[in-house]
Formats: C-alpha cells, sequence, structure tokens
C-alpha cells in the first residue's frame, strides 16, 4: 500500500476527519469565549463564524477590534489571510462537483482543512467524498464550538495546554507527506517556499507569507509528472 | 456596532469571492494541463508554508519550543507511516507534555 496513513474506506476518512472536528469545535469554542471575553456582543463571533466562516481570518479580524484597530484594519486584515482560498478553489474547481448550486455551496466550504483531505486523494471520486464530508462536518462542528464558547465565556481556558496550536500543523503533515514524498518537483518547491515563508514572516504582514511561498514555484520543471 | 456590521459583511463577501474562483472559472475557461499541474502543486505550496509558519511562528515571531517539538514529532510519525490519529494526538500531546514541565 502506498498510502497506509490515509484513508481509504469511507469508515477510514470519517475516523481521520473527526479528529479534525474534534479539535476545530475546541478552537471554535475558543474563538467565541475570547471575542466575547473581549468585550463582543454574542452575536458578533456567532454570524461571522456562518458567513465569513474561516478561522486565522475571524481571529486576526476580532484581535484588530479588540485592540482598538478599527473594521477597516480588520476587514483588511482577515481579507489578506483569506487570499490563499482563491488559489485553493481554483486547485480544487473540478472536485467540487457538478451543478451550479453545488459549486455555490461547495466554494463556502474551501479551508486549509477540507483543501489538505480532498489534496491527500489521488482518485477523483475519493477526492470528491473527502472535501464534502471533511467539509461538511467541519461547518457544522466549527460554528456549533463557536456559539457554545460565546454563550459559555472562557471556561475552557488556555487551548495551548491541550497543545491544540500543535495538533494543526501536523494535520497539514498527515495530509501532504504522502504527496512530498512521491513527487520531488512538488517537495522542492514546497521546500523553497516554506522557506521564504518563514524567511519573511517577521517582516510582513500576516497572511504575506504563505502568499510568497508560491514563488517556490519556480522548481517546478516543465518535465510531465510520472503520475 | 454598524461599522462592525459593515466590518463582517465585507470580510465575508470578500472571503467568499476568493472562493469562488474556482468553481466560477470552472468549465468556462479550459486551463491548460501545465496550469492545473502549477495549481496542483501550488496548493501544496501554500499549505507547506502555513505548516512551516504555523509550526514555528506566532505573531510574527518565534512560537516557542514546545510546538514546533510537537509538530516535529508528529513529522516523524507520520514519516513512519503512522496512523492520522496518531500523527496528530502524538504532536498535541508531545507539546502538551513539553508545557505541562515547564518548556514554553
Amino acid at each position: 500500500m502506498p498510502r497506509p496513513s490515509t484513508f481509504t474506506t469511507p469508515r477510514d476518512l470519517i475516523r481521520d476527519a473527526s479528529l479534525v472536528w474534534l479539535a476545530s469545535g475546541i478552537v471554535g469554542v475558543s474563538f467565541g469565549a475570547i471575542a466575547v471575553a473581549g468585550g463582543l456582543p454574542v452575536w458578533v463571533p456567532v454570524v461571522m463564524s456562518l458567513v465569513v466562516y474561516a478561522g486565522s481570518a475571524q481571529f486576526s479580524a476580532v484581535g484588530v477590534l479588540l485592540a482598538g484597530g478599527g473594521p477597516i484594519a480588520a476587514a483588511a486584515t482577515g481579507l489578506l489571510l483569506n487570499t490563499r482560498t482563491a488559489a485553493f478553489s481554483l486547485a480544487i474547481a473540478d472536485t467540487l462537483g457538478p451543478g451550479r448550486l453545488t459549486r455555490l455551496l461547495g466554494a463556502h466550504l474551501v479551508t486549509d482543512e477540507t483543501v489538505a483531505f480532498a489534496l491527500a486523494q489521488a482518485d477523483p471520486v475519493r477526492r470528491r467524498r473527502a472535501f464534502w464530508v471533511s467539509g461538511i462536518g467541519l461547518f457544522a462542528v466549527w460554528n456549533l464550538g463557536v456559539l457554545a464558547g460565546a454563550l459559555a465565556g472562557g471556561a475552557l481556558g488556555d487551548t495551548a495546554t491541550y497543545g491544540l496550536d500543535a495538533a494543526f500543523p501536523a494535520v497539514l503533515v498527515a495530509l501532504i507527506l504522502p504527496t512530498l514524498r512521491a513527487d520531488p518537483r512538488i517537495r522542492r518547491c514546497a521546500l523553497l517556499g516554506a522557506a521564504l515563508a518563514l524567511a519573511v514572516t517577521p517582516t510582513v504582514p500576516a497572511g504575506v507569507p504563505v502568499l510568497l511561498a508560491l514563488a517556490g514555484l519556480v522548481l517546478h520543471g516543465r518535465k510531465e509528472a510520472s503520475a | 456596532m454598524n461599522a462592525t456590521v459593515a466590518m463582517i459583511l465585507a470580510l465575508a463577501v470578500g472571503t467568499y469571492l476568493f472562493r469562488l474562483a474556482g468553481p466560477a472559472l470552472h468549465g468556462r475557461v479550459e486551463l491548460p494541463a501545465r496550469v492545473q499541474e502549477l495549481l496542483s502543486a501550488g496548493a501544496i505550496v501554500l499549505l507547506a508554508a502555513l505548516l512551516a509558519t504555523g509550526a514555528l511562528t506566532e505573531s510574527g515571531g518565534f512560537a516557542g519550543w514546545a510546538r514546533p517539538l510537537g509538530v516535529l514529532v508528529g513529522g516523524g510519525l507520520a514519516w513512519r507511516r503512522a496512523p492520522f490519529v496518531v500523527v496528530v494526538l502524538g504532536a498535541a500531546g508531545t507539546a502538551a507534555v513539553l508545557r505541562a514541565v515547564g518548556v514554553a
């Protein structure tokens, strides 16, 4: 088996995705709690999570608001962080499925995690299933988590205590490592891109480093992949 | 509060338009195979950069040792082809234990 660490049956998919759901739910709870503890009314984190639905952008926008940065700076910061979703949506456009409504709904579910889950699959049918299953579950738990956190306040404490901040990079490692291992061209691009992103992180606004990482694609030669 | 509503709406609409880029173009513009290949590679490059910056940095500075060491343990487990659950819990557990014993 070439990819024993990724799911091959629907049951495996749900088992792996449920871990991401659980972790995202807890982060959602902390988002709701932080926003309300900072003085925002309950509806702000709740509505924001439903219509914006992008964890890092929501944290940043609320962070800017609570720091007194003003709504324009808050929206700009969040939008800058979310520009990467345009690249993601282009990459998995044919994964969402047929039909206009399916694509309009699916677009809202494009996140780092769902794209990683989808791209971990080589087969188009499995890819579509991975996207929708992980995406619908993630949308549900994220919003329920935010609602619970906004209502309950700071009962959970600092989620770093549970190491949740290390869980998300690890999810990405687990999902992209099989591709990085199998494709030396993508591996070269990813290493250069990650190095560039790290190098500029201290000096540029949040959201810019990962966009600059795309410059790593210069190492992607023209030769066709063996796949 | 109207300014907050406007902020949420601007962020929501803008984010949705970013997300719609792919589905909106799909089927109308026939992307060359080479472009499609680069887009797939680009998505992995973005995820790798998110992983690197997410593991090592926080608000533009170093995230402390517990998180990257946790992610490193997760990466080692993934390299050994450990199951997904083991990779993620290994990373979170390592970071949690390191913090519990006083490693920031």
